[in-house]
């Protein structure tokens, strides 16, 4: 069981040590990570999901229940802890989505009848539906996008989840979020949209490659995330409006902002 | 002295990887020489040169790249022994993916792209299978998915193969491939052979050969409904 996972700092892009030098997440804990473009938040998540040993361009260092992982640990699909899903949105892969899910099930030691579940779940989240016989290759950012999250939803079902930048794909996020985060995981969240890093419990502020410093999620801010979240509503509302050719007439703004 | 063959598709980031494992070898007070050899052009001598490691170029020209190393490898080790380094390591150009460069005793490390897509591992043949390292760059280009499936792949043509995951730009996984490189064994030319065999090559392209028609070609000739034949003398 893993209750806690430990990022032990290491250098920014100047070489400088990094002002944040330990962070601890636990069990059932949301982390979100902002920051400027280019900031390293996408280095961060990428050195917790290789499980870094002072052996990445940061030098960080991530320990698992207070310990290093082993290399099996660290290599092995099958004993993964972490799952992922990045910001790269399209797939390379030349085959047909039912063929690339049960590759990775059968990678995963999963079940084959996940393969049917992650289309599902992915068709929940998206507009377009996916089937079993489509080609990769041929999906929509947003199919692509949506088959990802359901892919690291229920094939790649580990302790750990990274999230980088969900908003901009088209999906449903804030589904995305409740699917992928699940019960007693840990997760972090890359996110430039303000609804997003208030829903999480803490964020970690980066700069010039930098952890600079770690915010806690006032009670304040979790209800300003509730009003935040009318404003979404509103917006997705009228998006779908514009996208079904339908002409805007008014937008109810009363009751947005108390 | 301990050989290394790194062998591995162009652009694959063979040349950034190395970068980063030389540095790391030198911070640990071991001496390497580097040799590149390549067909036509390279110029990857002068990031070699930049760190301070002593490089030789190898260009090929009409013979076939690993043919041309294979056969200038006693020379090599000659040269890295007056060098005096701790490690001999040969970069290949290694193209029609039919020939595996390594030799019994040398450390084989293969470096492959991962954005190249699921089914190279497939394609690659020896210079994969043969590998005592596989070497995955640009992992961070795809999905964790695709990533993993890249790896079982890998592991269906080569079940004995070390994985390191690693990024020429960061240096990510290049510390694992110097500590395996430390690790490897001595090397002895008198009992040294090749893991695999080359491919029956001689033929009448081989010595000039230019006209296409079929009737002016000799040698073993293999038709493409899989019917081989030897045709002359």
């Amino acid at each position: 069981m893993i209750k806690k996972v430990t990022i032990l700092g290491g250098y920014d892009k100047f070489g400088e040590k990094e002002p944040v030098r330990r962070v601890d997440i636990k069990r059932g804990e949301i982390f979100g990570v902002v920051g400027p473009t280019g900031s390293g938040k996408s280095s961060l998540i990428a050195d917790i999901e290789q499980l870094a040993q002072r052996d990445t361009f940061s030098k960080r260092k991530i320990l698992v229940n207070d310990k290093e992982p082993t290399y099996e640990d660290r290599t092995n699909p099958r004993k993964k802890m972490v799952a992922q899903l990045s910001q790269n949105m399209n797939f390379l892969a030349d085959m047909t989505v039912g063929e690339f899910l049960t590759l990775h099930a059968k990678c995963r030691g999963a079940h084959k009848s996940c393969v049917e579940k992650v289309i599902k779940l992915a068709n929940t989240l998206t507009g377009e539906p996916i089937k079993e016989g489509h080609d990769l290759t041929i999906l929509s950012g947003g199919q692509s996008r949506a088959l990802m999250v359901a892919d690291v939803a229920i094939i790649s079902d580990s302790p750990i989840v990274l999230i980088d930048e969900i908003e901009n794909a088209g999906i449903r996020k804030h589904e995305a979020l409740e699917v992928l985060s699940g019960h007693g995981k840990i997760v972090m969240v890359v996110t430039h949209d303000p609804i997003l890093a208030l829903m999480t419990d803490k964020r970690i502020v980066m700069k010039n490659g930098g952890m600079q410093k770690i915010v806690t999620t006032t009670p304040h801010e979790k209800e300003l995330s509730e009003e935040l979240s009318k404003i979404d509503d509103l917006l997705l509302n009228l998006r779908d409006k514009v996208r079904h050719g339908e002409i805007i007439e008014d937008i109810q703004l009363k009751g947005l902002t108390s | 002295m301990r050989m290394v063959i790194v062998a591995g598709t162009p652009g694959s980031g063979k040349t950034a990887v190395l970068v980063h494992v030389l540095k790391s070898l030198m911070r640990d007070n071991f001496t390497a020489s580097v040799v590149k050899i390549d067909c036509l052009y390279t110029d990857d001598d002068k990031k070699f040169k930049k760190i301070g490691i002593p490089t030789l170029i190898g260009l090929s020209m009409d013979m076939c790249p690993d043919h041309y190393a294979i056969y200038n490898i006693e020379d090599m080790i000659d040269w890295a022994r007056q060098n005096n380094s701790d490690f001999l390591i040969i970069e290949t150009a290694g193209l029609c993916h039919r020939c595996a460069p390594y030799t019994k005793n040398c450390l084989g490390v293969c470096v492959i792209d991962a954005t190249s897509g699921p089914n190279t591992p497939l394609k690659v043949g020896p210079f994969l299978s043969t590998a005592d390292i596989v070497v995955v760059t640009k992992g961070d280009m795809i999905s964790q998915a695709e990533r993993e499936i890249f790896r079982e792949r890998i592991f269906e043509v080569n079940p004995n193969a070390k994985i390191i995951e690693a990024n020429g730009l960061s240096g990510q996984g290049c510390l694992e491939l110097a500590d395996e490189i430390v690790k490897s064994p001595e090397v002895s030319l008198e009992s040294e052979k090749l893991r695999h065999s080359a491919p029956l090559a001689v033929c009448t392209l081989c010595v000039g050969e230019t006209r296409v028609n079929k009737k002016y070609h000799r040698g073993i000739l293999r038709r493409i409904d899989g019917f081989q034949t030897y045709q002359g003398e």
